[in-house]
């Protein structure tokens, strides 16, 4: 299936469905989510805060992933020197940044009441903050140079040295300093966390990855129709 | 290795024959150091509290500055086009241009780096560590900032686009080296970010060339 859908052809065909599909589930994974979020009661601890929680865990859990395809896609790209992968990177890369900066501002959010301040420099805060760093430098760069096929390439050099030196910024940054509570749904033991609290949470988090899934392939689809526009251009001109 | 050699003294020979050699990474942390206390403020207690920490990051931008050259001078001549086709590989010749960069840069702002920590009020006793934390911080600064060179070759804006992409990558060696000297003033152990301190540099020295070189590469196709 994957073998096939580098055909851009098969790809186009796949996607045409597969992208609205996505988004559909998203909505209703959505909306599903947010309703068991309204119905899950205040936390004796957090208040109604908890709420923000829904937002942010799974935004934060979408950066990494997004930065695990952006990497995945750009070593394809540069390996097998396939133009889908570097669409597919080209793609993933806002949406990564988007997520992030998700993470950051709900996260800020949440800890104003619940730290008293908006941001606290401690380890996990500190890392994410470095991955949008990681995003910005990723997306300066792409802007940077004109040449297409260039700029793909410098830029999975980049998502591969970023995607090395992650694991080091964040074993680093944890020496560095930890005050976050720990994560308490991937732990040993199960997660310590309610099963009211746990089902919008998981639903929330597969609507996030249905919604990065939808617009990916929306961008991803843009993006090959930008070329295919740009070589009739150019056929057009000569 | 007398192709390595070679690729060294010219390197080194480039360096000091066009720009001066060390002395306007030097002359910018000289700056930065000065500028620190008149935003800060002058009270020898708050400077000193701050002191190992400034003269760190003063070295990490410091380092930044002379980066931008390391390829754009060769890559605009055609010199790089030269070293692709010769004998030695790319790799190596990336290996030459931070060493040399290094041993340009990066080893004079080490020799700064204690006298700027102690100028704003650290202890004297800190300056030992800080030359040495510095010294083995630099080959990560110097091989870590090559990559970001070598991707930005070609592309419109490049210092701030180096520093861009180069910052985020420092915050490990920042931290390590940081956290040492902060370490050793408090009594604790210090060995430890020292040590992870220089492994981050060998690792960067390890695995950089290839980035550069296939960067490089890239930016000549």
């Amino acid at each position: 299936m994957i073998a096939a859908l580098t055909n851009p052809d098969q790809f186009m065909r796949f996607s045409r469905w597969a992208a609205p599909l996505l988004g559909v589930v998203a909505a209703l994974l959505g909306a599903a989510g947010l309703w068991l979020d309204f119905i899950a009661p205040p936390d004796y601890q957090q208040g109604y805060t908890v709420h923000i929680m829904f937002i942010h865990v799974p935004a934060s859990w979408m950066s990494l992933f997004v930065y695990a395809c952006l990497g995945g896609a750009s070593f394809i790209g540069l390996v097998f020197r396939h133009a889908l992968a570097d669409a597919a990177a080209r793609a993933a890369a806002p949406l990564g940044a988007g997520f992030t900066l998700l993470a950051l501002i709900t996260g800020s959010l949440w800890g104003r009441p619940m730290w008293g301040t908006w941001w606290v420099w401690d380890a996990r805060l500190t890392s994410v903050l470095v991955l949008f760093l990681f995003y910005l430098g990723y997306l300066a760069l792409q802007a940077a140079i004109d040449d297409e096929q260039r700029s793909a390439r410098a830029c999975a050099i980049l998502a591969l040295v970023g995607l090395i030196n992650l694991p080091i910024v964040h074993f680093s940054v944890t020496w560095w300093n930890t005050l976050h509570q720990g994560s308490s749904v991937f732990r040993q033991g199960g997660p310590a966390m309610p099963p009211v609290y746990l089902a919008p949470l998981l639903t929330l988090g597969l609507a996030y990855m249905a919604a990065f899934g939808a617009l990916w392939l929306v961008r991803i689809r843009a993006e090959v129709w930008r070329r295919r526009a740009g070589a009739l251009a150019l056929r057009a001109a000569g | 290795m007398s192709g390595f050699s070679v690729l060294l003294r010219r390197e080194l020979a480039l360096s000091w024959g066009g720009g001066g050699g060390p002395l306007l990474a030097l002359a910018f942390y000289l700056a930065v150091a000065t500028l620190l206390p008149l935003a800060i403020g002058a009270e020898p207690g708050r400077l000193a509290a701050i002191a190992p920490g400034a003269a760190w990051i003063g070295l990490a931008l410091a380092s930044l500055l002379s980066l931008e050259r390391l390829f754009e001078r060769d890559y605009e001549d055609g010199a790089l086009d030269l070293l692709a086709l010769g004998p030695a590989p790319l790799e190596l010749a990336a290996v030459a241009k931070c060493l040399a960069q290094w041993i340009t840069t990066g080893a004079p702002l080490a020799l700064l780096a204690p006298v700027a920590a102690v100028a704003l009020g650290a202890e004297v006793r800190l300056a030992p560590l800080t030359f040495a934390a510095a010294l083995v911080g630099g080959v990560g600064f110097s091989f870590c900032g090559g990559i970001g060179a070598a991707l930005s070759l070609g592309s419109r804006r490049g210092g701030m686009l180096i520093a861009v992409i180069v910052l985020p990558l420092f915050a490990p060696p920042v931290i390590f080296g940081g956290g040492a000297i902060a370490a050793y003033a408090a009594g604790l152990d210090w060995r430890t970010p020292l040590m992870l301190l220089s492994a981050y540099s060998l690792a960067m020295a390890a695995l950089g060339p290839f980035a550069m070189a296939a960067a490089c590469r890239n930016a000549l196709s």
